[in-house]
């Protein structure tokens, strides 16, 4: 791949641009990959990331620029014109029929027929073949919705390659898998690289792209910033390349273990177990402590959450606020104690999608207070803009349907949703996962200020990275207990990832 | 222009308008109000009067439909009110009594309260789909409609009774006063009180509106109580209008006509959010569609499918797609879909 400069590339785009109206998405921007490369696209949210995808896998069309395939000018009209040149993607959600069999997902409207009738055998025999390819062990007759997400995944991606595949598009491919899956994936975009086809990966993790991308383009604002061989550009170069600002925004926040060694206990569960799987749990937050946690996909991170915010009920154990033991057997009533929690699948639990960003902030509160003491017109807006300001919500529109902005900025209402109920205890399942860096950064500052000023949070995280940052101490969850807790300052991401990996690595 | 076009209440405003237009056309003495006794007389007056039952299920079907629900049991409902009404009245010694008439009306309205708890019931607690919980009622309801009137078609003889559908309060008919003070009330209460928030909240997304401490629950059976009310003084006018309980015959489909209007009216099937306006105009728009109907001669036998046409035209009209289409026909700029809010979905 080294030589890749001065060979030709297998795709190409030149002065790309794409308008919304007045706005350019995408300004004048080239772009190219080479066969058997992994190329990584970068950028914050709206930095046009989706909008070159979408230009060069058919859905969108190009106002200005040429796209060339193999040096042959190419204009898709759509995404199956682009399909059948080459050109596949797997989008982050996966875009499968869960009622239908693996092998009827991956070779979906391209069903072998013999004498025209569809062929169960030879379609599952053909997939069969796609899926050994892959090294994938996956029953093709069983049904897809019966697997765990991340299989569906490369069920997606072994539906991408299905085809003669030529530019292989991974978008945002790793959010929802766990490190033996990504590592899995991985095995599998190298076979795929090595075979010629060229990858474009695109992830929020700085980490992934480092391990896996030979090349990275970072788009900004729209237009092109540059073109960079991974392992010449520093991390810390590429962040700043990405946020256009110096990377010491990211404020590190670790207050000395020794400031507040008796903070008292604000909330403290003792022997808690929870359907599926958390089993005899003991936690102790402090006042204005971060408790991050850590553990792999499964382990029960969520289901801990669920359990100490009253969305899902206890099996055994006890939950005491100050001392007083608490029934939480609902969000209601856990908002009543002041514990809140923000729900790691934000689209369908977390910002209510076709409500304005005025309704959704001030949703919680209004709850609260009852259906008839009704929060006046004003004051909502006052209170809505307050946060608005404070986190930086944008656009600063408080009418606009909260699902039409990006990821962070959702996170962003349904924190101040929470934040505006004044909570002493704020849970986060996740609050930074499909956020860019800016975004990213921003709320974990927001968290370390928040626990600064008394408040107590609970920091998920898949991230290790971002648990130690963030968290005061960190709890590491392994198959549903919470094996150890111990003080982020005496923890470097390694010894972290031993302790949550499994407990034989961790003698070696 | 565009302003005007992109209002969620133009296209039905623009039907009931058309409708009213092509009525004055065809016959003259529709817009006509005569003044007989200092009562006002006439078409559109009619309209009004006659459009209370179904104004006032279509108000408790929006706030239904917007929690996500459907009520399939109203015109079930109306019928058990009526022959409550009906026989209170009937069994009383004094049915002209304006006293019996509000004994009356009241039990009745409490029964029809007691088959919306039922329903809320059902649907909120048990979780049972709003299609089938309603369901069950809409088919039993007559039946306990017949055993209340013992199976005949109970008549009576009351004035105050038939005052509430065919009274006149000052110039315009009492039925229409119950029909405004219904809308007063929703609105108010929507405007005044959390509730139009948070029961949008939970027709838009139920989980999410749990976890933000909504008392779901509470609000999606509240939400068939109210219909359940509504349909019960819906009932009553029903009942009064023909001085009889007909257990057959009362409230006959009305569940489709209501659930017409609400869509009509612009608030969508898939529940969030909702617009009483919305209903006003779409209930306004079917009552006039039926006199016009009526007007024409059209044969009873043929009159659902004028209907059907009619309701198929303003249906696709206000359809996404041909909105989109009539919009760009009046824009220079070809009209795209909007970049980022829909993915297109593309099968890899």
């Amino acid at each position: 791949m080294d030589g890749a400069v001065g060979a030709q590339p297998l795709l190409e785009l030149t002065g790309a641009t794409v308008r919304f109206g007045a706005d350019a998405a995408l300004d004048d921007v080239s772009f190219r990959m080479f066969p058997g490369e992994v190329h990584s696209l970068m950028g914050e949210n709206g930095a046009g990331k989706s909008t070159l995808i979408k230009a060069i896998t058919g859905v969108l069309a190009l106002d200005a620029g040429t796209l060339r395939l193999e040096g042959r000018e190419m204009s898709f009209a759509t995404p199956q014109e682009a399909q059948r040149a080459g050109i596949s993607t797997v989008y982050q959600e996966v875009e499968l029929l869960p009622n239908l069999s693996v092998a009827e997902n991956i070779l979906l409207g391209r069903e072998p027929r013999s004498r025209g009738v569809l062929s169960q055998r030879l379609m599952r025999a053909r997939a069969g073949e796609v899926l050994r390819d892959l090294g994938l062990d996956v029953d093709p007759a069983s049904l897809l919705g019966s697997h765990p997400v991340a299989v569906q995944q490369l069920v997606a991606i072994a539906r991408a390659i299905s085809t003669e595949v030529r530019v292989l598009v991974l978008d945002e491919p790793t959010s929802s898998l766990d490190l033996d899956e990504v590592a899995e994936l991985f095995r599998i975009i190298r076979e795929l690289r090595d075979r010629g086809v060229a990858i474009l990966f695109v992830s929020h993790f700085l980490d992934q792209v480092y391990e896996i991308c030979d090349r990275v383009t970072v788009l900004r604002d729209g237009k092109l910033v540059g073109e960079y061989l991974t392992r010449q550009l520093l991390r810390i170069d590429l962040v700043h390349k990405m946020l256009g600002r110096d990377a010491s925004d990211f404020k590190t926040r670790h207050r000395e273990a020794a400031e507040e060694p008796d903070a008292p206990v604000f909330l403290s569960a003792r022997g808690v177990d929870a359907a599926p799987g958390i089993r005899g749990a003991d936690v102790d937050l402090g006042e204005g402590e971060v408790l991050g946690v850590a553990g792999l996909l499964g382990s029960g991170r969520t289901e801990l959450a669920r359990a100490l915010t009253g969305v899902s009920g206890l099996d055994a154990g006890v939950i005491r606020i100050e001392g007083q033991a608490v029934d939480l057997d609902s969000p209601r009533k856990a908002i009543s104690l002041g514990v809140v929690y923000s729900s790691e699948n934000r689209r369908s639990e977390g910002v209510l999608q076709d409500l304005s960003v005025l309704d959704n902030i001030t949703l919680s509160v209004q709850a609260h207070r009852g259906v008839f003491r009704r929060i006046r017109p004003a004051r909502q807006r006052e209170l809505a803009q307050s946060w608005v300001e404070a986190l930086g919500i944008r656009p600063a529109d408080l009418d606009r349907p909260a699902g039409t902005l990006s990821g962070g900025n959702q996170q962003k209402v349904l924190l101040a949703r929470l934040l505006a109920l004044a909570p002493r205890v704020l849970v986060l399942d996740e609050p930074t996962r499909g956020v860019d860096v800016g975004a990213k950064v921003e709320i974990q500052n927001l968290v370390g200020e928040l626990a600064d000023n008394g408040l107590s949070v609970v920091f998920i995280s898949a991230e290790l990275e971002e648990v130690l940052r963030v968290g005061d101490r960190v709890a590491i969850l392994r198959e549903g207990r919470i094996v150890e807790t111990l003080a982020s300052a005496d923890m470097t991401v390694d010894s972290l990832l031993a302790l949550v990996a499994s407990p034989d690595e961790q003698e070696g | 222009m565009t302003q005007i076009w992109k209002h969620r209440l133009f296209w039905p405003l623009a039907a009931l308008i058309t409708l009213i237009v092509v009525n004055s056309v065809a016959r003259p003495r529709f817009l006509t109000i005569t003044v007989r006794d200092g009562q006002l007389y006439g078409a559109l007056i009619d309209i009004l009067r006659n459009s209370a039952p179904l104004m006032l299920v279509a108000l408790g079907m929006t706030i239904v439909i917007a929690t996500r629900g459907i009520d399939l049991s109203v015109g079930a409902i109306m019928a058990v009110s009526g022959a409550v009404a009906l026989t209170v009245i009937d069994g009383s010694n004094d049915p002209g009594n304006l006293g019996t008439v509000l004994v009356a009306v009241v039990v009745a309205v409490l029964v029809a309260l007691v088959l919306g708890a039922w329903n809320g019931f059902l649907v909120a607690v048990l979780g049972i789909q709003p299609i089938i919980a309603t369901l069950v009622l809409m088919l039993a309801g007559r039946g306990v409609a017949l055993l209340i009137t013992g199976g005949f078609i109970t008549t009576v003889n009351s004035a105050p009774f038939s005052y509430i559908a065919s009274g006149y309060l000052t110039v315009l008919p009492f039925a229409f006063f119950i029909s405004v003070a219904a809308i007063a009330a929703l609105a108010l209460v929507e405007r005044r009180t959390a509730l139009g928030v948070l029961t949008e909240a939970v027709g838009i997304n139920p989980e999410a509106s749990r976890l933000a401490g909504v008392r779901s629950r509470g609000i999606v059976w509240g939400a068939y109580i109210l219909s359940g009310v509504l349909a019960g003084v819906a009932g009553v006018i029903y009942a009064s209008n023909i001085k009889a309980a007909d257990a057959n015959a009362a409230g006959l489909f009305i569940e489709l006509y209501a659930i017409l209007a609400v869509v009509l009216g612009g608030t969508s099937l898939a529940g969030g959010k909702f617009s009483i306006a919305g209903t006003v105009v779409g209930v306004l728009i079917i009552q006039t569609l039926g006199s016009t109907i009526l007007f024409l001669g059209v044969p009873s036998a043929q009159s659902p499918v004028f209907f059907a046409v009619v309701v198929v035209v303003v249906v696709v009209v206000q359809s996404p797609r041909v909105r989109r289409a009539l919009g760009s026909m009046t824009r220079r700029r070809p009209s795209t879909t909007a970049p980022d809010q829909e993915r297109t979905k593309v099968a890899a």
